[in-house]
């Protein structure tokens, strides 16, 4: 059932990425810039915060007027288009989490080694919607009133509170200035909390992306402010405790289940409570199969760091050398932490094929698809290899190939190192390399498609030597639904390679343990 | 500044953008959500209130047990009693509970909050309490006919420094 509604939703993500990716290319991709984005517009809904509290006003009288003076003729341009910001903003949040949400379920990235940031996610839904209904109390207009009654009366279904803390709103004479106080603190706690929590949910990740492109953050800023000119948020008229405020003009991304508060708050609750018990099971509902975590050879390692450099998880550190060997340092695996991407196999000098001298060992290695196995099927693949031109195809199991035969399918195309490439090619095993990866928007392993790419570039060690001809080699970037598309860009490519000069022929591997080491040094 | 991608396709994605904070506006106060039916108003019932503690005299055989200076002739206990209150609106009861004395030592008032929605119209309604050992009757009774306007918030609370029952 789960993996039914996953596979849904990964399609829906999928079409709507490619739509994307068609007009603003994957780097201003919103879909791939979610995390990024809701960073960004908590620091708009912070800025824009910070400026309408100047002007605001805690009493029970003034806060109604004092939030009317930003909209008035004169301050509409600065302190309106601020509070348009500071309120769509916060929508866009709730919008921007519910999509990252679902966008990370879809792609199966919360279960397993992920499973941190998956729970530590929880907190923060939880402290974006306080922040936020505590934000609309502070209005004191109708909706204010309506939130105001109705979450004290939710709350005061938990008997927890002495005194029911509604009756704070029975009748206008029973306010005080000091819940607007107390208020006020909260809305700024809050957030503050929000942050901490938003720090915590990325701790488990290398780089992360806590700001968009410059481009896309200036496009979202132009769009808020479109939408502050042509819509401004306003007030719903002055709270007055003698009347119900019916009908109310809801926020349904902050307010969504407050209609069901009034008719049955023990189900609210009841609802909100399973709700957060079933997300904080899913990355166990089922467990994710595990490969096991890398291991390191110490024997071909000299703690060079690239492997932790390129590690997307953390799950890589340096350590004081703990065998014999003239090096400073060692790399150790977490192994809570490793999602067995093998990224670290294909970044680590010690990963040649080229060696002819005993087992091929590498520095830092996958015990479930060792560097060796992968050597191994892509002598198996150039063997089998009949029709001209040759392709060895280097798969992702989470791309457009992942599920295909006659590949070298790998947890992810950045577990090959270059030298893989430079071997297949400069050898003569194939014609050509297809590196069918993920699509570029939405890397299972979230930093496989950008390494794989500088290393065929130049641009990242470790390098593709200059010597591979880049016309032989095909980058595919495409998601499990774009089988065609890798299809019809594999035979666009035969038929350049066609065209081509013959590869050389395979002949012996020359290099030894001991040079690769001395390389990599 | 070189552009990642042509200016057409930016104002593609700027549309998008747009379209995307254009709905978010719109769900952001719409569709309008009715609390109470047109044409109905509201009563609250609430209160806080505490029973009187139910002491009894010590005998003189138990004060003399007891240290000199502690020998005084009311043994109340901490706790306290239930209040017994119904509310009944046009003649039909809508509220008739015992409600417990608050806090873990039952020492605390015994309080209530209930909200209904009545049609809008003159209705006549009768609160009554009992917060006496007494086993039948009320301590404290108000009969009112109230005119409820439609949207109009009535709230009902117990003073008794106020007499009794009262309207905010």
């Amino acid at each position: 059932m789960i993996g039914l509604l996953r596979r849904g939703l990964a399609r829906g993500f999928d079409l709507a990425e490619r739509g994307l990716n068609r007009l603003a290319g994957p780097a201003l991709n919103p879909l791939a810039q979610l995390g990024a984005l809701g960073f960004f517009l908590f620091w708009i809904v912070a800025v824009s915060g910070i400026y309408l509290f100047i002007v605001f006003d805690t009493g029970v009288e003034n806060a109604y007027t004092s939030v009317e003076w930003y909209s008035t003729t004169g301050h509409r341009w600065h302190a309106g288009v601020m509070r348009s910001f500071h309120r769509y903003a916060s929508d866009m949040m709730v919008v921007v989490m519910a999509l990252h949400l679902l966008r990370e379920f879809s792609r199966d990235r919360y279960r397993g080694a992920r499973w941190f940031s998956w729970i530590t996610g929880i907190p923060v839904i939880w402290f974006l919607y306080m922040s936020g209904i505590t934000g609309y109390w502070l209005v004191w207009d109708q909706l204010a009133q309506y939130i105001a009654t109705t979450s004290t009366e939710l709350l005061d279904w938990l008997p927890i509170f002495g005194e029911p803390i509604a009756r704070n709103f029975l009748a206008p004479s029973s306010l005080s200035n000091r819940f607007f106080t107390l208020l006020v603190f909260l809305h700024i706690a809050i957030p503050l909390v929000l942050l901490f929590a938003l720090w915590i949910h990325i701790q488990r990740i290398t780089r992360p992306r806590v700001n968009p492109p410059r481009v896309l953050a200036a496009l979202t800023m132009l769009a808020l402010l479109a939408v502050a000119i042509v819509k401004p948020a306003m007030s719903q008229g002055a709270a007055d405790l003698a009347r119900v405020p019916s009908p109310i003009g809801l926020d349904w991304f902050f307010l969504p289940l407050y209609p069901l508060a009034d008719a049955a708050p023990g189900a609210l609750w009841g609802l909100l409570a399973a709700a957060t018990v079933m997300l904080a099971a899913m990355p166990w509902l089922p467990p994710l199969r595990r490969m096991q975590p890398a291991t390191v050879d110490l024997d071909h390692c000299n703690g060079c760091g690239r492997c932790v450099e390129d590690c997307p998880y953390e799950a890589l550190q340096l350590v004081p050398r703990s065998d014999n060997l003239p090096y400073q340092v060692e790399v150790t695996v977490n192994p809570d932490k490793c999602v067995s991407c093998g990224i670290c196999t294909g970044s680590c000098p010690s990963s040649t094929p080229f060696r002819s001298i005993g087992p091929l060992d590498t520095g830092i290695d996958l015990p479930d698809v060792t560097f060796a196995s992968m050597r191994e099927r892509l002598h198996e693949l150039a063997a089998q290899a009949a029709s001209s031109p040759r392709l060895l195809v280097i798969g992702c199991w989470h791309g457009a190939a992942g599920a295909r035969e006659g590949i070298l399918s790998l947890p992810c195309v950045s577990a090959a190192p270059p030298s893989l490439i430079d071997y297949a090619l400069s050898r003569g095993f194939v014609d050509g390399v297809v590196i069918a990866g993920c699509s570029e928007s939405a890397c299972y392993n979230r930093l496989g498609v950008e390494w794989m790419q500088q290393r065929i570039a130049g641009e990242r060690d470790p390098y593709l030597r200059t010597r591979v001809p880049r016309e032989r080699i095909l980058q595919v970037w495409a998601s499990p639904t774009e089988g065609a598309r890798l299809d019809r860009e594999i035979d666009a490519f035969r038929a350049r390679l066609a065209t081509l000069a013959e590869a050389p022929s395979p002949e012996p591997a020359a290099e030894t343990p001991t040079n690769v080491r001395e390389a990599a040094s | 500044m070189k552009l990642p991608v042509s200016m057409p396709r930016l104002v593609g994605l700027f549309a998008v953008l747009a379209a995307v904070m254009a709905l978010a506006a719109a769900f952001s106060n719409a569709p309008a959500y009715r609390q109470i039916p047109a044409g109905t108003g509201v009563i609250k019932f609430s209160f806080s209130h505490s029973a009187s503690r139910e002491c009894r005299r010590r005998t003189p055989a138990e004060l003399a047990k007891l240290p000199p200076n502690m020998r005084r002739p009311l043994d109340c206990p901490r706790g306290r009693r239930g209040i017994f209150a119904e509310l009944a609106i046009d003649d039909v009861v809508v509220f008739s509970e015992e409600l417990p004395p608050s806090g873990f030592a039952k020492d605390g008032p015994s309080q209530i909050y209930r909200r209904f929605v009545v049609p809008a119209g003159e209705r006549t309604v009768a609160a009554r309490l009992r917060d006496t050992p007494r086993a039948t009757g009320f301590d404290h009774e108000r009969v009112e006919t109230v005119t409820v306007k439609p949207g109009q918030s009535l709230a009902l609370d117990f003073r008794p420094e106020h007499g009794g029952f009262i309207w905010r």
